[in-house]
C-alpha cells in the first residue's frame, strides 16, 4: 500500500506550521504502511548555506566530534545530523563524510532536509521533532515494504540530486534494467530499492536539462510498473501516476496551498479544505507547481 | 431523523445502528463528520434513508440492500461495491471502481467517476452526470452504465451483456465492445434511468455500446496467438 502526503505552501503565513500540518497528515495515513516513515522538508533556501543531512546507526559515536572534525556547524537530531556549510566548502565536506562509511547521506542541497527511520509515522515525527519544523514545502511517506528490505536506507523519501526527493506508492517492474542503463550514464543508485531508481532517473533527466515537469513526462515512457509519485525540488512540487492508476491519489488546491494525500482522510484538517478544489489526478498526467 | 456524529461515535457502532434496522423500517439517519473514513453505511438491509454530510473514503455504502444512501460530498474507491438493491446518490465525485461487482440497485454520481467505474457489474444501474475514467465497465456482465459526459480509454473491455450509454466522447472502446443501434426499447430504458437519476439529458443524445460477443468462444484462428 504505502501512504503519501505532500504540502506545497503558497501562503507564507502558513510556513511556521508546515511541520505540524505534514505530521498530522502523515499520521492519518499510518495504517497504509507500518514499516518505516520519512519526511522531506524544504526550508531556508536563501540563507546561502548548503545543508547535508546524514544518518548514522551509531549516532552517539559518529556525531560526537563530527562538527569539530569537519570544521563546520553540525546539528544532531536523534540518528540524523544536519551539516551546514558554504557552497564552496561543500565538495570537501562531502569527501570527508564519504570517508566514514557509517555516515549515510540522506539529502543535500540549499533547502532540503530528510528524516527517515523504521517505525510508524508518529514515532518518526516525534524522534525528529518534525511538528516544530517550518518550511515552504514538504513530502511525507509511510511505507509498506514490497521491493526491498525494511531498513532506514529503504525508507522514503529518496534523494538522488541536490534538493530533489521522491516518494512512491507502488512497485516498478523495470528497475533492474533501468539501474543498469543509469550506470552506463554514470548515475549510481545506492540501494536495491526500486523507488531510488525512479528518483535517480528523474535526477539524470534534470541534469540533462529537463525541468521537473519534462523529467516526469519522460518518466511516463521509461518507467514501467505501478506508481503514484510525489516529487520535490528546491522550489517545486510534482505528482505523477502511471497510466493504469491503481494507486490512490487526491489533490487539493486553495489560494494558500497545494496538498496531496493518498486518501482524502489525510487532508481533512487543512485550513478551508471544505472550500478547496479537490480532485483525483488523472493517469499518466504530470502535475507540477513551482514557486 | 436520527443524527450520528462520527466525531463522537465509533464507525463500527454507527454501522451497527444502521444494520440493526429491519425490513419494515423507513427511518432516516444523518451521519455527520465522515472526514474521509472508510466503510461508512455498509451492509444495510432495510428501506431506510441515510444522508452522509461530507466526503468519505473507501467502500461507502458497500453491499447495500434496500436503503437510500445520499453523500453530499465526494467518495473514495469502491462506492456501492457489491450493492444488491436500493439507491446510492453521490453529489460530488467518485474515485476508482464505483459500483464494482454490484448486482442491483441504482448508483447516481452527480460529479465525475474515475477509472474502472462499474467493473464487473452484475445488474446494477449506474448513472454518472459527469465523465468516467479508463477501463470502465470492464468485464461487465449485466446492468446499465449511463454517462452524460465523456468516457476514458478501453470502455467496456471484455464486456458480457451489460448495456452502456454515453452522451459525450468515448476515448476508445475496449476489446469486443462495439457501438450498437439505439432501438425504441433502449430509449425507453434510458429515459426511465435519466429520470430516476435527476439527469437533465435527452435519451436521443446518447449512443449505445455493447458486446460484439466475439470473446465468448475460442476462435481457432487465434490459436497462433497463444
Amino acid at each position: 500500500m504505502c501512504g503519501i502526503v505532500g504540502l506545497f505552501l503558497k501562503d507564507k503565513s502558513l510556513e511556521p506550521q508546515l511541520g505540524s500540518m505534514l505530521t498530522d497528515m502523515l499520521v492519518t495515513m499510518s495504517d497504509r504502511g507500518p514499516d518505516s516513515a520519512g519526511i522531506a522538508v524544504y526550508r531556508g533556501a536563501d540563507d546561502g548555506q548548503v545543508k547535508i543531512t546524514v544518518q548514522s546507526p551509531n549516532p552517539d559515536e559518529d556525531f560526537k566530534t563530527l562538527g569539530k572534525d569537519l570544521g563546520v556547524d553540525v546539528t544532531r537530531i536523534d540518528t540524523h545530523a544536519i551539516i551546514a556549510c558554504s557552497e564552496k566548502d561543500a565538495p570537501v565536506i562531502r569527501e570527508k563524510i564519504k570517508a566514514n562509511p557509517n555516515l549515510r547521506v540522506m539529502s543535500a542541497g540549499d533547502a532540503i532536509e530528510i528524516y527517515k527511520e523504521i517505525g510508524l509515522p508518529n514515532s518518526v515525527a516525534e524522534r525528529f521533532d518534525i511538528p516544530k519544523l517550518q518550511g515552504t514545502h514538504g513530502i511525507g511517506h509511510t511505507r509498506m515494504a514490497t521491493e526491498s528490505a525494511v531498513t532506514t536506507l529503504g525508507a522514503h523519501p529518496f534523494s538522488t540530486g541536490p534538493d530533489q526527493c521522491l516518494v512512491h506508492n507502488g512497485s516498478l517492474s523495470n528497475h533492474n534494467s533501468l539501474r543498469r542503463q543509469l550506470a552506463h550514464e554514470g548515475v549510481t543508485v545506492e540501494t536495491e530499492n526500486d523507488t531510488e531508481v525512479a528518483a535517480a532517473y528523474l535526477t539524470w533527466k534534470m541534469q540533462e536539462g529537463a525541468n521537473l515537469g519534462e523529467a516526469l513526462e519522460a518518466g511516463i515512457q521509461d518507467l514501467d510498473g505501478f506508481y503514484t509519485f510525489v516529487v520535490g525540488t528546491k522550489n517545486g512540487f510534482g505528482v505523477l501516476r502511471d497510466p493504469i492508476a491503481c494507486k490512490p491519489a487526491v489533490l487539493a488546491e486553495t489560494d494558500q496551498y497545494v496538498a496531496f494525500g493518498s486518501e482524502y482522510r489525510a487532508l481533512v484538517n487543512l485550513p478551508d479544505i471544505e472550500q478547496a478544489r479537490v480532485w483525483e489526478p488523472e493517469p499518466a498526467t504530470v502535475y507540477f507547481w513551482e514557486q | 431523523m436520527e443524527a450520528l456524529d462520527l466525531t463522537e461515535l465509533e464507525l463500527r457502532s454507527v454501522n451497527e445502528t444502521l444494520q440493526a434496522e429491519g425490513n419494515g423500517s423507513n427511518k432516516a439517519f444523518e451521519i455527520t463528520n465522515p472526514r474521509g473514513s472508510h466503510a461508512i453505511a455498509v451492509g444495510i438491509d432495510a428501506p431506510i434513508t441515510v444522508t452522509v454530510k461530507g466526503s468519505t473514503g473507501y467502500y461507502c455504502a458497500g453491499m447495500n440492500k434496500q436503503a437510500t444512501v445520499n453523500v453530499t460530498g465526494s467518495v473514495g474507491p469502491g462506492v456501492a461495491e457489491n450493492m444488491m438493491s436500493g439507491k446510492v446518490v453521490i453529489e460530488g465525485d467518485a474515485s476508482q471502481y464505483a459500483g464494482a461487482t454490484a448486482h442491483g440497485g441504482l448508483l447516481v454520481i452527480k460529479g465525475n467517476a474515475s477509472s474502472r467505474c462499474g467493473i464487473s457489474m452484475k445488474g446494477i444501474d449506474i448513472v454518472v452526470h459527469g465523465n468516467i475514467g479508463h477501463m470502465s465497465a470492464f468485464m461487465a456482465q449485466a446492468g446499465t452504465l449511463v454517462v452524460l459526459g465523456d468516457a476514458g480509454d478501453a470502455l467496456g473491455d471484455s464486456l458480457y451483456e451489460a448495456q452502456i450509454f454515453v452522451r459525450g466522447d468515448v476515448k476508445s472502446l475496449g476489446a469486443d465492445c462495439v457501438e450498437k443501434e439505439m432501438r425504441p426499447e433502449h430509449v425507453e430504458k434510458l429515459s426511465k434511468l435519466l429520470n430516476e437519476a435527476e439527469a437533465d439529458a435527452k435519451p436521443e443524445e446518447f449512443r449505445r455500446y455493447g458486446s460484439a460477443r466475439q470473446l465468448y468462444n475460442f476462435d481457432i484462428d487465434n490459436a497462433g496467438a497463444y
